[in-house]
């Protein structure tokens, strides 16, 4: 058994194929900028705990008059 | 979940996209009638006009802010004017495609020179196009911000021209439905159009929140970045 689409039925899921497939485009972009942004405060958070543990190791050696 | 969606208004909007997408498209393949004249094709109705109008709705958002930056000096204007005419390029170029596919199964081309509503749409796609030129030529700050602000809300001008053109226009290929005496097509119609064209609306506002709020953390952890280099 066989399917027969229209012409008209093929241009309709087109259009409403080309609309999901930009919105689709568009998330997929914005999680990969979401993912960039999650390691880039990784990143910040690393530099922050890591000058504070040098901070820290400082005051250890520095003796308190 | 109820108590999520109150906490996180951007979730609820979301929320509210999905089913409103889900509902219009029952109504587009499930429940309006097949038109009389254009048939199965007509369908395309219910996308391509909610999603035009939905560009014209960003572009308009987009000037409006950057007027608001001008006047106001709004702070964060600039980034949402910004945000908002990129929302309106994207609407603005799934308008075109759209278009062009409803012009292939009704008129048998995929544009027509002799148009003035489609040129003059493309026109309107293209100025606000070249704004992105603009602002990544220029170095990031105020001076930038004026600029893009001006050239945002001179392109105003152009929506109500690519807008009425249609209805200025003598040649009537392009089809009107709404007239000073209302839309003209029947009420199972019009339902499912304006159906359609809140689910844009919402659509549109979700992924415009989405990306103003990436923007927002991407210039906090820039200012991060230079606090602690």
């Amino acid at each position: 058994m066989t399917l027969a689409v229209t012409t008209a039925e093929k241009y309709v899921f087109a259009a409403y194929g080309v609309v999901f497939l930009v919105v689709l485009v568009y998330v997929l972009i914005i999680a990969l900028k979401l993912g960039r942004l999650e390691r880039e405060l990784d990143e910040l958070t690393g530099t922050v705990r890591e000058r504070r543990e040098a901070e820290a190791e400082q005051r250890k050696k520095v003796p308190v008059a | 979940m109820g108590l999520r969606l109150k906490e996180n208004p951007l979730a609820a909007l979301a929320a509210l996209a999905g089913l409103l997408i889900a509902a219009s498209i029952a109504l587009i393949f499930f429940y309006v009638p097949t038109d009389a004249d254009q048939g199965f094709s007509q369908r395309i109705f219910y996308i391509h006009v909610p999603i035009a109008l939905t560009a014209y709705a960003f572009f308009g958002w987009g000037a409006w802010k950057a007027f608001r930056h001008l006047w106001k000096r709004e702070p964060g204007a600039d980034l949402e004017s910004y945000v908002a005419i990129h929302q309106g390029v994207i609407f603005g170029s799934l308008t075109l495609l759209t278009g062009s596919l409803w012009a292939k199964i009704s008129w048998g081309h995929w544009w027509l020179w002799s148009e003035s509503q489609l040129v003059l749409f493309l026109v309107l796609f293209l100025f606000y196009g070249a704004y992105f030129m603009l602002r990544y030529s220029v170095e990031p700050g105020p001076a930038r911000a004026n600029m893009c602000a001006v050239y945002a809300v001179f392109g105003v001008v152009l929506i109500p021209i690519s807008f009425l053109a249609i209805r200025l226009a003598n040649q009537l290929i392009h089809p009107v439905v709404f007239t000073l005496q209302g839309p003209q097509m029947a009420a199972s119609m019009f339902l499912t159009f304006c159906v359609s064209l809140a689910a844009m609306l919402t659509l549109a506002a979700t992924l415009f929140h989405v990306e103003l709020a990436g923007k927002r953390i991407d210039s906090r952890l820039r200012e991060l970045r230079e606090l602690l280099a």
